[in-house]
């Protein structure tokens, strides 16, 4: 077959950074996994999560090894290889009465992956983080072993994992319990909210009410508008409320190609952002939606991450605590604000208790996601939401970032030494790295002289 | 349809035994792995809808001729009145280069990907054509199109798997026996995993989408992506001075 001499190069969700590197690929999980130092799956996580460590060059891909194993439907107990993806999950589960009991915003994600971020959804507050519902994992450690383990066996691993961002092992088997939902439809409740104040007292107050909570905010109004936004309160529709048919398959758009960079820019931002706010209109709307539409709205255009052209784009998510007080929210705008950290789409979330996992990010507060076109000065702009972000007491999510130094996670996550010392007892020669656990977490690249074996250069 | 599938643990063969299961049909795999089988078989169950036991399993090496007759009887007993189609995508795989260094693997390869599945499809085309015809469908290769620096002994074994398939064809459909010869181009499998994909390089589940249709039709070669078969018109028409020139 052709060989071509370009070298391989692997990007997150944001495309930045790019780095050379080659994913192996095999139905056969367990053996590509043997002695490389990454596992990865759609790559959806928007920095460098997925990405090797400088000189390792190369990444078990898990998206070939997609059996289910096992699926109960009394129990609705799911066992399959970790790259089976949500899509594939929904595709195949939902008409037939499941759902995953806790989504991220995309579908194009992977159990494996799902497990390494401990990704949260709309029902944070109410049911926690992916990890919560797993029942158990089956790794391959760093010491070439295949271990199996639960919230009751081996459970430090378990809880260095969830969230672990597969620093611990690679994740060869995930069994989750999945949700019985009463159909496959979803009703919902919009309303309209005039600032950030407004905006997060009704999102509080609609959590003890709806499963499902989740807003958009306009975070480019100033003034009294600041962080004016719609709020979208949604629960699974009962039978005698849904359609009677099946959600019917949605056709995606897709953008075939980069736009120029200079298409996010502060105007088209601005208007994108007012735009949301008043299409919605002033009345309260509520429905029965397609669950894809409720769930995945940004799914509905592939490769939306190329509208933000090749310079690449980043996304900034943290988490506010409770114990922050009220208006942590408003303070958090105002800053953004004030850097022109303008973003075309601003989630605002609740989140609820924190989970097993030691580095799951939320814990009760809110939690709050900016897209940034990556530019100069983005850097900078992160440096100054993070010093923001440690003083208030919150801390951000690991599987968006790109930018967060060192000393700034540290200061966030008091749980770092405890998982550390697990990972180290489980991993003593630190074979297990990434680019990112490289930049945040101070792990050692590959040294000089040390050859991965699997990185021969196929150039000729 | 109740189908015998030889080679659905992996690649194309895994997307194409889904997209069977999910139109509901009847399945049993062979195979030489058991362990591996059983864990396709619980994913196929899951994608057809079917209890767990639903589709069932049996050994069989395609480089083992004595055990063809066993592994049929095990399918024909499970799959009730006996299996109407046959599927074959398992087969070896080697680059020129590794070929060439290792003489013990190129005669399994040789063995497997010739002699082994001709002898297969030879015992299938019997008990088909005694119960009336049916449809045998067999994944032979681009690669066997012309002989080509990249896949000398590789395509070696297709380009004669290809033309037994082709004489099936002419003999035997007019007794009912439907001869389905795929010729895979270049597709992102775990088989052509330390490869750079060249242009035109398909994705599994597509490729699997293409053969389901020409099964169903009954069409005697099918090229997926089907940009390949044009490709191989081009290539079969370059002299002899290009191809020794080129890489291709």
């Amino acid at each position: 077959m052709i060989r071509s001499t370009r070298t391989p190069t692997l990007v997150g969700w944001g495309r930045v950074p790019r780095v050379s590197g080659r994913e192996l690929l095999s139905e056969d999980l367990a053996a590509i996994t043997i002695d490389v130092p990454l596992a990865r799956g759609l790559g959806r996580s928007y920095g460098d999560s997925s990405l090797p460590a400088p000189g390792d060059g190369v990444v078990a891909g898990s998206v070939r090894a997609d059996r289910v194993l096992a699926f109960d439907p009394e129990t609705a107990v799911l066992r399959a290889e970790a790259g089976f993806s949500l899509h594939q999950l929904i595709r195949l589960l939902l008409p037939r009465g499941f759902f995953t009991p806790v989504t991220p915003g995309t579908q194009f994600v992977t159990l494996g992956g799902m497990v390494a971020a401990d990704v949260h959804g709309k029902n944070h507050h109410r049911d926690g983080c992916f990890g919560q519902h797993v029942l158990g994992l089956r790794m391959r450690v760093a010491d070439g072993r295949i271990v199996d383990c639960s919230p009751t066996v081996e459970r430090d691993l378990f809880r260095a994992t969830l969230g672990g961002m597969g620093l611990t092992g690679h994740i060869l088997e995930v069994t989750v319990r999945l949700k019985k939902i009463p159909s496959p439809w979803i009703a919902y409740e919009s309303v309209r909210v005039p600032d950030i104040d407004a905006y997060i007292e009704a999102l509080k107050a609609a959590g003890p009410v709806w499963p499902m909570t989740v807003g958009f905010i306009d975070c480019t109004a100033r003034g009294k508008s600041l962080g004016r936004g719609v709020l979208i309160k949604g629960r699974w529709a009962n039978p005698d409320e849904a359609p009677t048919h099946p959600p019917p398959r949605r056709r995606a758009l897709s953008v075939p190609f980069d736009f120029p960079s200079a298409l996010i820019n502060p105007l088209t931002i601005r208007v994108f952002n007012a735009l949301g706010y008043y299409k919605h209109g002033a009345r309260l709307r509520q429905g029965i939606v397609h669950p894809e539409k409720y769930f995945y709205p940004l799914d509905q255009v592939l490769h939306w991450n190329r509208l933000y052209g090749p310079r690449g784009m980043t996304q900034y998510q943290c988490l506010l605590p409770d114990a922050a007080g009220p208006g942590a929210a408003r303070r958090f705008l105002e800053l953004l604000v004030k850097h022109k950290g303008a973003s075309p789409v601003c989630v605002v979330k609740d989140c609820g208790p924190e989970g097993l996992g030691l580095l799951s990010w939320p814990k009760p507060g809110i939690s709050i996601a900016v897209d940034f076109p990556v530019r100069d000065r983005t850097q900078a702009l992160i440096d100054t939401l993070n010093d923001h972000v440690v003083k208030e007491g919150g801390r951000i999510y690991l599987a968006k970032d790109a930018f967060t130094r060192p000393s700034h996670f540290r200061a966030m996550e008091p749980r770092l030494a405890e998982w550390e010392a697990i990972r180290r007892q489980w991993d003593p020669e630190g074979k297990l790295r990434s680019r990112q656990s490289v930049r945040v977490l101070g792990d050692h690249g590959a040294r000089a002289g040390v050859v991965v074996t699997a990185t021969r250069s196929r150039a000729r | 349809m109740k189908v015998l599938f030889v080679g659905a643990t992996r690649g194309i063969g895994r997307a194409l035994a889904r997209q069977l299961a999910e139109q509901g049909d009847e399945l049993f795999l062979l195979g030489r792995d058991l362990v591996d089988l059983e864990r396709s078989a619980r994913d196929l169950e899951v994608h057809g809808g079917r209890p767990a036991g639903g589709v069932g399993i049996g050994a069989c090496d395609l480089g083992a001729p004595e055990g063809f007759a066993g592994a049929l009887d095990a399918a024909d007993q499970a799959l009730a009145g006996g299996f109407d189609t046959v599927v074959v995508t398992g087969g070896l795989f080697a680059g020129q280069d590794q070929l060439e260094a290792d003489e013990i693997f190129t005669r399994a390869l040789l063995n497997v990907n010739f002699t082994g599945t001709v002898l297969f499809c030879e015992q299938v085309r019997k008990r088909l054509l005694a119960r009336g015809g049916g449809t045998l469908c067999v994944f032979s290769s681009v690669a066997g199109e012309r002989g080509r620096k990249p896949v000398i002994l590789y395509g070696a074994a297709k380009a004669g798997l290809s033309h037994y398939l082709e004489g099936l064809d002419h003999k035997f459909r007019a007794r009912g026996l439907r001869v389905v010869t795929v010729k895979p181009g270049f597709v992102k499998t775990g088989m052509t995993a330390g490869l750079t994909p060249p242009p035109f390089a398909g994705e599994p589940e597509a490729v699997a989408a293409t053969v389901l249709r020409a099964v169903k039709r009954g069409k005697p070669v099918v090229y997926a992506p089907s940009i390949w078969r044009l490709v191989m018109f081009v290539i079969r028409l370059l002299p002899r001075f290009v191809m020794r020139r080129i890489g291709f």
